[in-house]
């Protein structure tokens, strides 16, 4: 479809070439009545009530992966952080700025991609933007996301001793898929890049008490439990065993001296629930899409002297802190 | 046959006259903390680190030199993820890089090779930091270096070896009663170096493997020989450690380095406590002068070498958790993964 084969600073000089290939690419595969008015700004019907907005950008590399790209990622982690926050998301934008260089094949492929995922889950991208930079064929992708929000919002704060602590799966997958890749290590170890949708309707559709959520990103697990206790003046205690690693994963991390506490996720999230509903919930993430894997790995009690304890698998008592710096890999 | 239960049960009732145990290796303090062994003991069973991180007992002055040639535009720096952020007595590599200095991670010496063959305009100056766990990996590069006629990479060496500063600790400090031995080290150079320092000063050494269970057993080892007044080496890693070692890594390492004096932080210098690389073999070498440092930290309060003796625990540094943190640390011991105050810093209260 496309006609040159890789992009050059025509393609972001808003002249004919430009048009080409938002007409042959990105019209193409996002359209929908919105973006296909083809103005300066999406005009949308909004409810009254509360939305959800949010906003991240990607730079990844490499830009495929095993279990996804960059496009994918883009809009799989921005769905996320609506879902999280208990907004069903409806609209997302996507920026890209792009490396002159860039293979047109490569750029359609995360373009197929980013329209499948919204597809898939009644998402509609409704503005965009692309420039073109100096470079090395290299590509960074802002999405900005809205999202409906149709029950009490979610929030740290509603987080009370008692609540239990559901993982939905595995930890470590993403970031050591990205390291392996860059390292040219061989594995079969595939990022776990995915929209989770699906289970958190679930949970809501079940009438579960959600206290709050999050996905598990940067910073890790370690990370977000720090946070969540400290704005709701908790303290999460963590059975160590109880936490889900893929044995792939674990050896990886072994061999590189990585924790996956600390390891970013891209299709993961940590619910906090009633202590009363946690066996329930467990049941319906499990039985969830991406959720097979999910465990109860925390208890919430009142504010000890910090927030996030570990009960280690030998049975000892440590603190985790959150990830400090960047996790580099060690000498020996 | 003793369950571990059973173990766990004596060393959280253990009363008996207080202990002190040093472990050496960062690994095995890393492993310590990270299963929270010191909640399982009993408060008669102190536990101190040692001096088993490479990037901990490497001197000021050495991370200045690799800092020196980060920045000279000659140069690229490879090293180890770690060691980026010790600082030296001004800046650290993290930072000569983020000034525009020339410096990308390894993750394992070979990479060195391949990066010269790839960039063969490129000079290359390898930190070359460890211990005998990871001397024979530098010594197969040094081999391929040879073979392959590559001229373009350098080492920058601060090569130790454990058993003189564990004899130095045995002699300066005597209230250690018993040895978590390294076991990485052991798997090269195997147990006889243990024997000897037992043998000389009377007291036990277990080499150990790292999981929680294998620390605890270790540590109840000790305590049982301690208490009955024993001073032997139990080798309980046979799963890596073989009495005798790995000849072959040995072999490959005496073809390229000899013993040496070597500067530690916090001890000064040790005689035959160090590797440098035989002089057939001097082209691969970067020299820095073998200046001696004061034994105390530059200024700003730093502790770090009583630490890394196990005179003093990190929160007895005033600076720990305070001016001195993992993401602004002032020693070397708040760095690195193997550090004892960087890894106590993930145990704070």
């Amino acid at each position: 479809m496309v006609d040159s084969k890789r992009i050059t600073m025509a393609h972001g000089s808003g002249g004919s070439a430009t048009k080409k290939l938002l007409q042959d690419l990105f019209h193409r595969y996002f359209q929908n009545d919105v973006l296909d008015k083809m103005e300066d700004s999406a005009v949308l019907d909004m409810p009254s009530g509360k939305i959800a907005y949010t906003t991240d950008s990607f730079v990844v590399s490499p830009i495929f992966f095993r279990g996804g790209n960059i496009g994918k990622l883009s809009v799989c982690g921005t769905l996320n952080d609506l879902l999280v926050m208990g907004a069903e998301p409806k609209f997302l934008t996507a920026g890209f700025i792009i490396e002159e260089g860039m293979d047109l094949k490569d750029l359609e492929e995360i373009v197929k991609s980013m329209a499948f995922e919204a597809r898939e889950n009644g998402v509609k991208i409704v503005a965009g933007d692309t420039k073109v930079i100096e470079g090395h064929g290299g590509i960074y992708i802002n999405t900005s996301g809205i999202g409906v929000i149709n029950q009490k919002p979610f929030h740290a704060s509603n987080v009370k001793p008692g609540d239990a602590v559901i993982l939905s799966g595995a930890l470590g997958n993403h970031h050591a898929c990205i390291l392996s890749h860059r390292m040219n290590i061989e594995n079969s170890i595939a990022s776990d890049c995915a929209y989770l949708g699906e289970m958190v309707q679930n949970l809501i559709k079940a009438g579960i008490d959600i206290k709050t959520m999050r996905d598990v990103t940067r910073g890790g697990l370690a990370t977000v439990l720090n946070e969540i206790a400290d704005s709701s003046h908790t303290t999460i205690n963590l059975t160590e065993e109880n936490i889900p690693v893929d044995p792939e994963v674990k050896s990886f991390c072994g061999i590189l001296g990585l924790d996956p506490l600390y390891m970013a996720n891209e299709g993961k999230l940590v619910c906090f629930v009633a202590g009363d509903d946690a066996e329930r919930a467990l049941n319906i993430i499990r039985n969830s899409k991406y959720g097979e894997k999910a465990a109860i790995i925390a208890k919430v009690s009142e504010r000890e002297n910090v927030p996030v304890t570990v009960t280690t698998r030998i049975g000892g008592k440590r603190i985790l802190n959150m990830l400090q710096g960047e996790g580099l890999p060690r000498i020996c | 046959m003793i369950s571990l239960e059973e173990i766990k049960r004596f060393l959280l009732e253990y009363s008996g006259p207080e202990i002190k145990l040093m472990e050496v290796c960062g690994t095995h303090t890393a492993s310590i903390v990270k299963n929270g062994i010191r909640s399982l003991l009993s408060k008669k069973i102190k536990l101190v680190s040692g001096p088993g991180c490479p990037v901990c007992v490497t001197g000021a002055n050495y991370i200045d030199a690799a800092v020196k040639f980060a920045i000279s535009k000659d140069y690229t720096v490879l090293s180890f993820g770690d060691l980026l952020k010790v600082p030296g007595s001004e800046i650290s590599l993290s930072e000569a890089k983020a000034l525009g200095g020339s410096v990308e991670i390894i993750y394992s010496p070979m990479d060195a090779a391949v990066k010269a063959l790839n960039n063969p305009e490129k000079n290359f100056v390898l930190v070359a930091v460890g211990f005998e766990t990871t001397i024979p990996a530098y010594a197969l590069l040094l081999d391929r270096l040879v073979e392959q006629k590559i001229s373009k990479v350098k080492l920058l060496t601060s090569l130790k070896s454990i058993g003189p500063a564990l004899d130095w600790l045995c002699k300066n400090e005597p209230d250690i009663d018993g040895f978590i031995a390294p076991g990485h080290v052991a798997s090269v150079t195997g147990v006889s170096v243990y024997e000897e320092l037992a043998g000389k000063y009377r007291k036990p050494f277990v080499v150990a493997g790292f999981e929680a269970e294998h620390v605890l057993v270790a540590i109840y080892d000790l305590v049982l020989q301690i208490s009955k007044g024993r001073a032997e080496v139990h080798n309980l890693y046979r799963s890596v450690v073989s009495d005798r070692g790995n000849e072959k890594a040995r072999e490959i390492m005496e073809r390229f380095f000899e013993p040496s004096p070597a500067f530690w932080r916090g001890i000064g210098v040790i005689e035959r406590s160090g590797y440098s690389i035989r002089k057939d073999f001097m082209d691969y070498n970067i020299e820095i002068p073998l200046k001696v440092e004061s034994i105390k930290d530059k200024g700003k309060g730093c502790r770090c070498g009583e630490v890394i003796i196990g005179r003093i625990e990190p929160h007895e540094c005033k600076l720990f958790g305070k001016a001195c943190t993992p993401t602004n640390p002032i020693g070397p011991c708040m760095v690195s993964q193997e550090g004892t105050c960087g890894i106590y810093y993930n145990m704070s209260e």
